[in-house]
């Protein structure tokens, strides 16, 4: 019985969770919870080089959005380059996780949100000098205040999924 | 060992960030992105019977521990080795953030404007409680941020994400250029 209900209602809930996010993950094994903890490793790593190349910085921000520097295009650019290279070996040969696993890609739809949202996200990112990522690094490098910022963007997000379905798409 | 204490250039921090593409490819099938962090967040503590929000957050809580793990590299790397010395920025820019008291240069985050008591001024309001409201809301709307978007979605080769990316750039270069001066006036 539970096994139907499994294979009924699993792709609802993947189409729910894969709502208006690049970045839905699905692994099809279980491991114990503490292996996430190989994925603070990761983060730890980003933060690192988030704070030694400036990356978090609010004027470096500013000189991007003014082409003052070419530093954050140099980042972002070479970042591209290196992802979409190995994106392409790991297509090519097959190449399998550490779990033996096939990695899946999950092809993006376009929406009008990518433009109105876009727009919205830029305005904000050039007002604070931080997407996302930034913010939380911030907080760890001592900017508590930052933390404001994050709670906002909590915020943010849950006042666009209150309104997702009124909103232009 | 000289240069673990200065900035690192574009070309070492951009490979490195592409990296973590396809190690948390391989080392989980797990596809590089954080503005989910928040919809995650909002999830696992304020569902509220909202769809958007009615999911199993915890087969995605490898998230919440990668952003925990960025500020936490954000900690360990002022601890153990910070940048030393002021950071050098454009002339131009410097000029112009003059004229609006921001001459401060030694932390990544300009303590003249985010700080605890700007939070009662109204500078201090719209950049840091609006600022991140946008980039809360803006992302979510967009299906993604910078990382999401401008790295893996287009590396993976995505043209919404292009779309995307070049939407942030031109909210970011309205913002800097023609709103920001007027805020910063404020």
């Amino acid at each position: 019985m539970s096994i139907i209900k499994n294979v009924s209602e699993e792709p609802i809930e993947y189409q729910e969770r894969a709502l208006d996010a690049v970045c839905i993950n699905e692994s099809h094994l279980s491991h114990p919870w503490w292996y996430n903890f190989k994925y603070v490793l990761v983060g730890v790593l980003f933060g690192l080089v988030f704070v030694k190349a400036e990356i978090i910085s609010w004027f470096r921000i500013q000189e991007m959005f003014r082409f003052q520097s070419f530093h954050m295009y140099g980042v972002i650019g070479s970042a591209i380059i290196i992802a979409a290279v190995s994106i392409m070996l790991i297509k090519k040969f097959n190449v399998k996780t550490i779990h033996g696993e096939e990695v899946e890609f999950h092809p993006k739809t376009f929406n009008k949100g990518q433009i109105i949202g876009g727009l919205l996200f830029g305005l904000g990112w050039a007002m604070t000098g931080a997407c996302p990522g930034p913010l939380f690094a911030q907080i760890g490098t001592g900017a508590t205040v930052i933390a404001i910022s994050l709670l906002s963007a909590i915020a943010g997000t849950w006042v666009y999924g209150y309104f997702r379905e009124k909103l232009p798409h | 060992m000289n240069w673990i204490n200065q900035p690192w250039p574009w070309y070492i921090a951009g490979p490195i960030i592409g990296l973590i593409v396809p190690t948390l490819l391989l080392i989980g099938n797990k596809t590089f992105g954080i503005s989910s962090s928040l919809r995650h967040t909002c999830a696992a503590c304020f569902p509220s019977n909202i769809k958007f929000f009615k999911y199993e957050w915890k087969k995605e809580v490898w998230n919440l521990f990668f952003v925990g793990g960025i500020a936490l590299g954000g900690l360990l790397t002022m601890l153990l080795i910070p940048n030393t010395g002021n950071i050098e920025v454009h002339p131009d820019l410097a000029n112009d953030l003059t004229k609006y008291g921001i001459t401060d240069y030694s932390g990544l985050v300009p303590s003249q404007l985010f700080n605890w008591e700007s939070l009662f001024s109204l500078r201090g309001i719209i950049l840091i409680v609006a600022g991140g409201f946008l980039v809360g809301f803006g992302s979510r709307y967009a299906g993604g941020c910078t990382s999401g978007h401008a790295i893996s979605g287009i590396a993976n080769l995505q043209w919404p994400s292009l779309v995307a990316t070049c939407c942030f750039m031109v909210g970011g270069i309205v913002m800097s250029n023609f709103i920001l001066p007027v805020l910063l006036n404020l």
